[in-house]
């Protein structure tokens, strides 16, 4: 599967000692492209701009207004949601970074026995579907008879975690180079010091990247949540599928611009730091 | 010491750093590998064997009673006297899913394809912001980016607004809680996901090639047809089966933007659990749906990954 935060690392030596090809040998090119990035940031805008439309009824712009997002942030119960989804997914991707950096650590170097087991375990949360993730980890829990609430919604949010951090560490590690540490051990340091003196501050950035990706796709998950979620442990995505069934009000736009642009700042941060060269 | 036992120790040491090597990489690898087996891999499993124990009455299942009552559900429902009959409920639910499925993988290609090779024909700083810009809605909600079609797509909506305005239309065109809204939803959805593997496959490609094809008079769709779609189909089945997989899964674009209808299996399995309190029906559902998706990965892993180049 292709790592997308490292595709624009690979550059194409064999076209920059040519002219560029023409795009115009295409034509039509431009303009399905250009369709397509107005399809794909439309709708995104639009509720951006409705949430601070007056009207509530019909979209039609009547006028500014911030009521919406007062009336967001003095719902106690939305509050409470929003404060579930950071605890969960600061504890979920914390886990799930620190399980993926031991694992990129393990894998990085030379192939060993049952490495393509591991690759395809690892990646294993990425190809089921989340529906029948969900639906399997409920019948662990009820089997377990562990009741529903923050731990399960943690673990179950961990597993699926594990890729997405996994993915910008393994990258990281595989530019990191060996000599690097071969050095270290020729200069006579013992394993951990190797790791801490040198491994880590290279891979850091990786794994800040990681840990960002981590909390954003346990911020924004709905479905597994949907499914392990006791009663008490209601997170926004919950809350805002809620306020939807019931009706469209305008908090929803509200809401969902808020949780939007929380999703858009952490992955520009993930992006930045993947992409910050060594000093 | 003397050299001989230097050379001993030394000879020690390097097996003892192996060794302890290789303990180390396992006790690096076990904490992640056990977490996702015994969350992930275990309840799958579970899963599979719920699907042929008994329903109980209460909504959970008797967990030492076996009843082979869920599969039989596919396709058929027994009346009052326990007779079995033919039931297309769910067949059409199936068909449903993979009829949207297809048809998004579909649209998703036509669109994503020429954007890939758009992007792929820019300036190396365009090219890193556009991959950048098509990342974004990757990474946002799913609920709140579905939740802006119900915006569009409603009677009173900005696109049923807009149209009577201009008055191309006297009454609002019924674009929600339908099956186009939902596959509109879809390909919403998924459309990043086709972009960029085609984008990377297409990167890779020596546009030399397709320079030689135009010089040796080939046309603008002979290019296309001969040389570019051959040389990028790794990416292209890619970026299919991203789509197509998801898709067939799907449950939140359904549940939003097809009303309070049970659409597709994604509901289907939902409602198991929700209203419905079938467990092992849920259980059977999310089984097949879990063999169709990796059926379909390993014939794509069979035929698109192997290690020689594929013949066109």
């Amino acid at each position: 599967m292709t790592d997308v935060l490292t595709i624009s690392n690979k550059g194409d030596s064999t076209r920059s000692r040519f002219k560029p090809f023409d795009t115009r040998r295409f034509p039509g090119l431009r303009t399905t492209a250009w369709a397509f990035f107005a399809y794909l940031y439309l709708p995104i805008l639009i509720l951006f701009v409705l949430s601070f439309n007056r009207n509530h009824t019909v979209t039609v712009w009547t006028g500014f207004t911030l009521d919406w997002y007062s009336t967001v942030l003095n719902n106690d119960d939305l509050l409470r949601a929003a404060w579930n989804s950071l605890i969960i997914a600061f504890s979920a991707s914390i886990s799930a970074t620190i399980l993926a950096t031991m694992a990129a650590l393990a894998m990085a170097r030379d192939s060993f026995r049952g490495q393509n087991s591991v690759n395809g375990l690892l990646a294993l949360p990425l190809v089921v579907p989340e529906i029948v993730t969900a639906v399997a980890t409920l019948l662990f829990f009820a089997l377990l008879g562990i009741n529903l609430g923050h731990l399960t919604v943690i673990v179950a949010h961990t597993v699926f975690c594990i890729p997405f951090a996994y993915l910008p560490i393994r990258a990281r590690l595989e530019g990191v180079d060996n000599t690097l540490m071969e050095a270290a051990a020729d200069l006579y340091a013992d394993p951990w010091l190797t790791f801490r003196r040198i491994t880590l501050p290279l891979l850091w950035p990786g794994i800040l990247s990681g840990l960002t990706l981590a909390f954003i796709i346990s911020l924004d998950d709905f479905v597994i949540t949907f499914f392990v979620a006791g009663a008490g442990a209601t997170t926004l995505p919950i809350y805002i599928f809620g306020m939807v069934r019931i009706g469209i009000t305008p908090e929803v736009n509200a809401a969902s611009t808020i949780l939007l642009l929380v999703s858009v700042v952490f992955v520009t941060l993930s992006f930045f730091l993947s992409k910050r060269q060594n000093s | 010491m003397d050299c001989e036992q230097h050379g001993c120790l030394a000879l020690a040491k390097m097996t003892i750093n192996l060794s302890s090597l290789n303990a180390r990489r396992m006790a690096l690898i076990l904490p992640a590998v056990v977490t996702i087996a015994f969350f992930m891999v275990i309840p799958l499993f579970l899963m599979g064997y719920v699907s042929i124990l008994e329903r109980s009455r209460y909504g959970g299942v008797h967990w030492d009673t076996y009843s082979a009552e869920a599969y039989l559900s596919f396709l058929f429902e027994r009346d009052l006297s326990g007779e079995l009959s033919f039931n297309t409920d769910y067949l059409e639910i199936f068909l449903r899913s993979l009829w949207l499925s297809t048809s998004t993988t579909i649209i998703a290609f036509l669109v994503g394809f020429p954007t890939a090779l758009y992007m792929s024909l820019q300036p190396q700083l365009y090219r890193n912001i556009l991959i950048f810009l098509v990342t974004i809605p990757f990474w946002t909600n799913l609920l709140v980016r579905n939740y802006a079609w119900i915006l569009l797509l409603r009677d009173t909506g900005l696109i049923n607004v807009g149209l009577q305005d201009i008055n191309l239309i006297s009454e609002p065109l019924p674009l929600l809680y339908n099956d186009f809204a939902i596959g509109v939803g879809l390909t919403y959805s998924f459309l990043p996901f086709m972009v960029l593997p085609i984008y990377a496959s297409i990167e890779r490609i020596d546009f030399r090639l397709v320079e030689a094809a135009f010089d040796l008079y080939a046309g603008r769709w002979q290019v296309l047809k001969r040389v570019l779609l051959p040389l990028s189909m790794p990416g292209v089945m890619a970026g299919c089966i991203l789509v197509f997989v998801p898709c067939l899964g799907a449950y939140i674009t359904p549940v939003l933007l097809g009303g309070g209808k049970t659409l597709m299996i994604g509901n289907l399995i939902q409602s198991q659990f929700g209203a419905s309190r079938n467990w092992p029906f849920g259980a059977a559902l999310a089984f097949v749906l879990l063999a169709l998706v990796l059926l379909t990965m390993m014939f794509y892993l069979m035929r698109y990954r192997s290690r020689e180049a594929p013949r066109p």
